[in-house]
């Protein structure tokens, strides 16, 4: 079989507008932006990556739909709806970096973003494990020197090191384990995978590969107990690349692995519904969901720095959104994505806010926010919304994805099992969670400013983002079918 | 009555134009505000003098479906309880910014955030759908938080974290119970009517703990004994419209939860239930009566009275019969216009004027030589608050010692020494407050300072609330109207024991 | 029955008085106590108009006014008048304006004072008329607001604390009696008094009260009990009475024991005898015993208090008790009691109203020696007044032997009547009454020999005007009223004669 390379580069020309993009803006700085300011630099740079990004969607809607490549690649619902949500989250990300007063480079800093938001796109339509492999590492290699990216502060540094060193590790787990699987059924496609394997008895060898495979997916996602490199990596990094791995990072990630484990190893799942569960990946899973909610919510409560606050809730929220994986099986992916994506909305936004803070004085405890009502009120609003929605609040979008994800995960068999209890956990630990979320709008709404704090001007991109990722949630949440129509 | 959904838009819109002109003027927030609060009332109060009761009890005003893929529907209806409950809120509304026509620190935010908790009440009361239900219960915490934690006076931060993480952790309970009983039946739709349906089919087991669960958590918010400990001090941190509204409104949000929800749903789990929830009811009244007794500062001293008061709604509830649960809503209105005259008095013309709430600094200060008009409206709040004939907590009150008589005779008689209570402490803190003996200054100590007089908005604010208690006390059947017919519909009658009054 | 609604106008008229004066907050003293003694007078005169079409034979309820008002609780707005409720509307028509007229020379806030005295006897007229439980206990319980204030304002040193002990008192009964009534709707659906009487007199409200199972229907008897014996007082519940009377200033203490103790024993013969017959029945000789106790014990511990106030407080309790004496009496015996019973009970009721008069009158004469002597009443404070006073001693003097029960002032008839009809049901409690009337006779043959004879002495020995003209006004209708009734008994009976017989052949088992 001739695969079909025009189809191939057909299916892919949003990444090729994304790629095209990187090298426009690198090229545009290396050449007439030489010797203008930092700040025309990177608003050209910026500008030019919004258009790649804006015309990519365009390419992504109208682009091929269905099996492509010979199944390598699938744009099923799922993977066409996380493109278009990760090249929005990378929007977003790019207003919040044109939000930044002392970005070195900007013009790499902002092709690099490209790269990584092209290597994400990638990830959520592979079906093929090669490719996927080399989706994910074209991101996460771009994401480590994002990390990274700031050398004058050493807390770049190390979180650059530690998201390199964790992220290595987990993408040689995966490797590993795919070449098991490739070993057992001979195929490296997964619909064939998923055949081969169903027709085998259970192999030890399959589980070794699925603990491989779930060790990575662990550390993409940021799920305890692979959760340790989240609250550095969020606290060091520069804070636009903060967001990007916050929230297109997470959503391509949940995408990339629920397609894996369910498309590839469907017979080999198990089951949570019942107490008496069967063995397969679903319980540990399960363990995994219930380890995360409880850290990241306990690890919360003790934070004093912002940004360490939200990694701690990110590690949380992984673990509802496996909820969703869970239930994936069984009700399809609409809640997970829905929930993935909104709120990968709301943690950008929270960042975007940190950035703009950032551009008088640093912000690294949530004390800095204090008085934000005062100092800048459109910060203080767009601010609630997304702690808001991240404490699960209706009308807001968090809160319906929360609901729908537990609504599907109970459906799965009642209050009868591991699936059902989990469910009343997270319920009972966004309780807690709302405690944290409203101890940073205490200070944002409540406390006054700190003496001398000055009033902050919003830049009018940083702006226009936070308003437009609020807006967004405020809508989408209000509703949802909008985005569960794509199902 | 198609005009009733305007109420939640109203004051939505009331709520967005408060934080624009208040960038402007304080004023024109205020003049904002009160024109959206008013205009919600009276859209109440005309369905209310318009409404003609049906037989399927709740008349839908809006039903479209909303998101398909969970079988939900913004449904919005109402029938006489919804009413009842909408006009007070309204009342209570009205009230409760004539009483905030002072604040001057971040005004235009202020009436922002009560007009938001006010519209996301009305959602409330006229939701038919448990998932919409839900969502304005929820969106009704968030401002209570940000109202008494900027506005708010005594230990206002932990107050108000307390108050929203029990309100919180109720609703997650709620929505634990009905997410269960939405997977477990396998319903298709989150409205009322089939989840009742899909309920039928539920084992045993199933309904006590959805009951359980659901009951649970909104008897939190209606401060049910023993989870009633924030609201005293939430109340008491409040500023005094958001401790009004608190008082008087939300806490009926609970009890409202309970009787549309859970009683409806889970008829079998009450039966079950019923017992423990009375008794838990009346040791409510008479402990938190107690403790109102020793309370050395004046909020205090009204804050735990709602709890007490909000015992005898419980129990009416719990008495689970027609005349019962009619008397437990008549009581939900007439506590929540009796809470908003106490606390407007304490916090407004009393602590706002004198600066202190402390029992033993008012005994020396003869109050009611200095602000009569005051003296006047606590002494007819307090006697409202006794259950004295004349006022509207006489009828609830003994409509719900008949109804609860035919459940559990001892429930009564202790809600009965409950009623003497109350009688006490009331009257100890009118003795204490208004009418305590001023020690003469000593010779060439300064004249102490006049008081500043009564203003105009409190006035009004007063003569609404205290006609509205007198009326209902000597017209119950104006409310009573309302609600019979409303418990008569079927999808009360499997809990309400067949309609027998 | 005439047309008009001439009960509402008398319940109603003192009330407008009060909101009269309410709403004219800048009166002067003298034109807001000119007010409320025209409108404290409107019960007279009103109730001369109904005695003019009462008809004392007719059976039933005279002037009957009877609107729905509360539908779902099967609640009217019932007015009505028969020989007992007259007799208490005239009494507090007497009294009230008496009251008033007793703080004349009241100069603290005499508008408030006033409004709060016109609704107090609004109230009180409220409760003789009201037929049906809700408004009977709106007008019962309203009364305590007025007579709260009334003694916590004007009142003496301790008034806080009396004021606050009659009022939770009287409201602890009140919630065990609305506990009661609670139960009696649940049974019949109804809280009609003249319809439950009928229940009552058939046996087949006992039989209905059965459905509640165990011992609650002695619990509905107990409640409804115990709010009317708080308010009487009925020993042991009277231990409010004596501060309360006390502290109260000299108007209010004139219509608290004048009227407002009336009021209990008004419901003891109107609603818990007609209800519970066989109850009361049962019951009857421990209440005698309690009767007794408070005709005793209240005599004797008038005899050994030297605040004269208080002292005539205690008697008050002594004399309320023998009207509860003769109806327990009347109850203990089974059968219609004939001739004894009916003395036994129109000695009760002349009781009630004598007893209003000589107590409102004794309570005035103590006021005036306080107001006199800047404050003292305590019977060793005067001496030799009757040589400085001769006309306040005189008076004072009949009214005491009023209270005593002299023959041919009213004191004597009542009296004389329960004691022959006691000694016709239960000899040995007629017998140990006895000492009740040898104690106060003590006391009050003490009060006149310490304060009126002897050497002046104490507040008296540097002169003690006699009574002026508004005192006068005072106290002299009571008195030619006390000789009126002690001559002319029969005016008052004429009054209640067929309902006594009535009561007689239907009402005991």
């Amino acid at each position: 079989m001739i695969s079909d390379y025009s189809e191939l580069f057909g299916a892919l020309r949003p990444e090729s507008a994304l790629v095209l993009g990187a090298l426009a803006v690198l090229a545009l700085d290396l050449s007439i932006l030489r010797k203008r300011r930092h700040a025309s630099r990177l608003l050209f740079a910026v500008l030019v990556a919004g258009v790649a990004v804006v015309v990519a969607g365009a390419l992504a809607v109208v682009g091929p739909h269905g099996s492509i490549f010979g199944g390598a690649l699938i744009f099923d619902r799922l993977a066409v709806a996380t493109r278009i949500g990760v090249l929005t989250l990378a929007l977003l990300a790019l207003g919040i970096a044109s939000a930044s007063k002392s970005q070195r480079n900007p013009a790499e800093y902002i092709a690099v973003i490209l790269f990584a938001t092209s290597g994400l796109t990638l990830m959520a339509a592979t079906q093929q494990l090669l490719l996927a492999f080399l989706a994910l590492e074209l991101a996460s290699l771009s994401l480590y020197v994002l990390a990274g990216f700031d050398k004058s502060r050493p807390g770049s540094a190390e979180a650059g090191i530690k998201y390199f060193l964790f992220g290595g590790m987990a993408a040689a787990f995966l490797l590993f384990g795919f070449s098991l699987v490739y070993g057992l059924t001979g195929s490296i496609e997964l619909p064939a995978i998923a055949e081969r394997i169903s027709a085998q008895p259970h192999n030890p060898l399959l589980m070794v590969a699925l603990v491989m495979v779930l060790v990575a997916f662990g550390f993409k996602a940021a799920a305890a107990p692979f959760h340790l490199w989240a609250p550095d990596v969020y606290e060091g990094a520069p804070t636009a690349s903060a967001s990007l791995i916050a929230s297109a990072s997470k959503l391509a990630g949940f995408t990339f692995f629920t397609r894996i484990l369910w498309s590839g190893f469907p017979s080999a799942a198990g089951s949570v519904a019942t107490l008496h569960f069967s063995a397969g990946w679903l319980p540990a899973l399960a363990a995994i969901a219930g380890f995360s909610m409880l850290i990241g919510n306990f690890g919360a409560l003790a934070q004093q720095s912002v940004r360490r606050l939200l990694a701690y809730s990110a590690i949380a929220h992984s673990g509802a959104l496996i909820l969703g994986v869970l239930a994936a099986g069984q009700f399809g992916t609409g809640p997970l994505f829905y929930y993935a994506a909104t709120y990968g909305l709301a943690a950008a936004g929270a960042f975007g806010v940190i950035a703009v803070v950032e551009r008088t004085e640093p912000c690294q405890k949530i004390t800095d926010l204090a008085g934000l009502h005062r100092r800048s009120p459109l910060l203080a609003g767009c601010m609630a919304v997304y702690v808001l929605s991240l404490a699960g609040i209706p009308p807001l979008a968090g809160f319906f994805g929360k609901f729908s994800v537990f609504a599907a995960a109970l459906r799965l068999g009642g209050l009868a099992g591991p699936s059902g209890w989990l469910v009343i956990l997270a319920i009972a630990l966004s309780a807690l969670a709302l405690y944290y979320y409203l101890t940073i709008l205490k200070q944002a709404l409540v406390a006054a400013p700190a003496d001398g704090a000055p009033a902050l001007d919003v830049p009018p991109i940083a702006g226009a983002t936070l308003l437009a990722a609020a807006g967004l949630i405020v809508v989408f949440g209000i509703f949802p079918g909008l985005l569960l129509d794509l199902f | 009555m198609n005009a009733l959904p305007c109420t939640i838009y109203v004051s939505f819109a009331g709520a967005a134009a408060a934080l624009a002109l208040g960038r402007r003027s304080p004023t024109a927030a205020r003049v904002g505000a009160l024109v959206s609060a008013l205009l919600a009332w009276g859209i109440t109060l005309v369905a209310a003098f318009r409404f003609v009761p049906r037989p399927e009890g709740l008349q839908t005003l809006v039903d479209t479906p909303w998101i398909p893929q969970m079988g939900i529907h913004y449904h919005l209806a109402a029938d006489g309880i919804s009413l009842t409950l909408m006009v007070l809120t309204g009342l209570a509304a009205v009230a409760g910014i004539l009483f905030s026509w002072n604040v001057v620190e971040r005004t235009g935010e202020f009436f922002a955030f009560y007009l938001a908790l006010i519209g996301g009440v009305f959602g409330v009361f006229l939701s038919a759908d448990a998932f919409l239900f839900f969502v304005f219960y929820e969106i009704a915490i968030v401002p209570k938080y940000f109202l008494i934690s900027i506005w708010g006076s005594t230990n206002r931060e932990y107050g108000a974290m307390k108050l929203v993480l029990y309100s919180f952790a109720g609703s997650a309970l709620v929505l634990a119970g009905l997410l269960w009983a939405y997977a477990a039946g396998g319903a298709q739709s989150f409205a009322i009517s089939d989840l009742a349906m899909a309920a039928t089919r539920f084992t045993h087991a199933e309904q006590v703990g959805m009951f359980g669960l659901v009951f649970l958590g909104f008897g939190v918010l209606a401060g049910m004994f023993p989870f009633h400990t924030w609201a005293p001090t939430g109340h008491v941190a409040a500023p005094t419209a958001a401790s009004m509204l608190l008082a008087g409104v939300v806490m009926k949000l609970g009890a409202y939860g309970c009787l549309r929800i859970a009683l409806p749903l889970f008829p079998t789990g009450l039966l079950f239930w019923q017992p423990m929830i009375a008794w838990l009811a009346v040791i409510g009244i008479v402990y938190a009566g107690l403790i109102a007794l020793v309370q050395e500062d004046f909020k205090f001293v009204i804050g735990y009275s709602s709890v007490s008061h909000m015992g005898f709604v419980i129990l009416g509830l719990a008495a689970a019969n027609v005349r019962a649960v009619s008397g437990a809503v008549l009581q939900m209105f007439s506590h929540g216009v009796i809470a908003g005259l106490l606390f407007a008095v304490v916090g407004r013309m009393v602590y706002d004027r004198t600066h202190t709430r402390k029992l033993a600094d008012l005994r020396q200060m003869s109050l009611y030589k200095q602000i009569p008009f005051a003296a006047t409206v606590f002494v007819l709040a307090g006697l409202a608050s006794m259950g004295m004939p004349g006022f509207s907590g006489f009828p609830a009150e003994l409509t719900i010692l008949i109804g609860a008589w035919q459940t559990s005779p001892w429930c009564t008689a202790v809600a009965a020494v409950g009623v003497l209570v109350a009688a006490a402490f009331t009257l100890r803190v009118i003795q204490a407050s208004f009418f305590g003996t001023a020690k003469q200054p000593p010779a060439g100590a300064a004249p102490p300072v006049a008081l500043p007089p009564i203003t105009l908005p409190e006035k009004c604010g007063a003569l609404l609330l205290i006609g509205a208690t007198i009326l209902i006390g000597l017209k119950p059947d104006l409310l009573l109207d309302l609600i019979r017919p409303a418990l008569q519909a079927p999808l009360f009658q499997a809990a309400l024991g067949g309609g027998a009054p | 029955m005439s047309n008009y609604p001439l009960l509402s106008l008398i319940v109603l008229t003192p009330w407008a008085g009060g909101l009269l004066l309410a709403l004219l907050p800048k009166i002067g003293a003298g034109a807001s106590r000119t007010i409320a003694l025209v409108f404290s007078l409107s019960t007279l005169g009103l109730a001369a108009l109904v005695l003019a079409s009462f008809d004392a034979a007719a059976p039933g309820y005279q002037f009957v006014e009877r609107r729905d008002w509360i539908a779902s609780l099967n609640v009217h707005y019932y007015l009505g008048l028969d020989g007992l409720s007259l007799l208490l509307v005239l009494l507090t028509g007497i009294i009230a304006p008496v009251g008033l007229l007793a703080s004349w020379r009241q100069t603290r806030d005499p508008r408030f004072f006033s409004l709060l005295f016109l609704v107090l006897q609004g109230s009180a007229l409220g409760v003789f008329l009201a037929l049906d439980f809700v408004p009977w206990f709106l007008f019962w319980e309203l009364s305590l607001v007025p007579a709260y204030f009334l003694i916590k304002l004007w009142g003496g040193a301790g008034a806080s604390r009396a004021a606050y002990q009659f009022v939770i008192y009287t409201i602890g009964g009140s919630a065990f009696m609305l506990l009661g009534f609670a139960g009696i709707f649940l049974t019949t659906g109804t809280l009609d008094f003249p319809t439950l009487a009928r229940l009552g007199a058939d046996g087949s409200l006992a039989l209905r009260l059965s459905d509640l199972g165990g011992f609650w229907p002695t619990a509905v008897f107990l409640g409804v009990f115990i709010g009317l014996a708080v308010k009487v007082p009925l020993f042991p519940f009277h231990t409010w009475l004596p501060s309360a009377y006390a502290e109260a200033p000299t108007g209010a203490s004139m219509f608290l024991t004048g009227v407002m103790s009336k009021m209990g024993v008004y419901g003891f013969i109107r609603i818990l005898w007609p209800l519970f017959p066989a109850k009361l029945h049962a019951l009857a000789p421990g209440l005698i015993w309690l009767a007794l106790g408070g005709v005793v014990l209240g005599a004797f511990a008038a005899m050994r208090q030297t605040d004269l106030k208080r002292m005539v407080a205690y008697s008050s309790i002594n004399h309320v008790s023998y009207c509860l004496l003769a109806l327990f009496a009347v109850a203990s015996v089974p059968g219609p009691g004939g001739q004894a019973a009916a003395s036994a009970l129109s000695g009760s009721l002349l009781q009630m109203f004598n007893h209003g008069l000589s107590a409102a009158a004794l309570f005035f004469c103590v006021g005036v020696l306080e107001a006199r002597s800047g404050g003292l009443r305590g019977i060793g404070d005067f001496g030799g007044v009757r040589s400085l006073a001769p006309l306040f001693a005189g008076l004072c003097g009949i009214s005491m032997f009023s209270s005593l029960g002299l023959p041919g002032l009213n004191g004597f008839v009542g009296e004389f009547l329960i004691f022959r009809g006691v000694w016709g049901l239960v000899p040995w409690a007629a017998a140990l009454s006895c000492l009740g009337l040898f104690a106060t006779a003590y006391f009050l043959l003490t009060f006149w020999q310490k304060v009126f004879h002897g050497p002046k002495a104490g507040a008296a020995a540097n002169g003690f005007g006699d009574l002026t003209g508004v005192e006068l006004l005072t106290l002299v209708p009571l008195v030619v009223l006390m000789f009126a009734f002690g001559v002319l008994p029969q005016i008052l009976t004429g009054l209640f004669n067929p309902l006594v017989t009535t009561w007689v052949n239907h009402l005991t088992p």
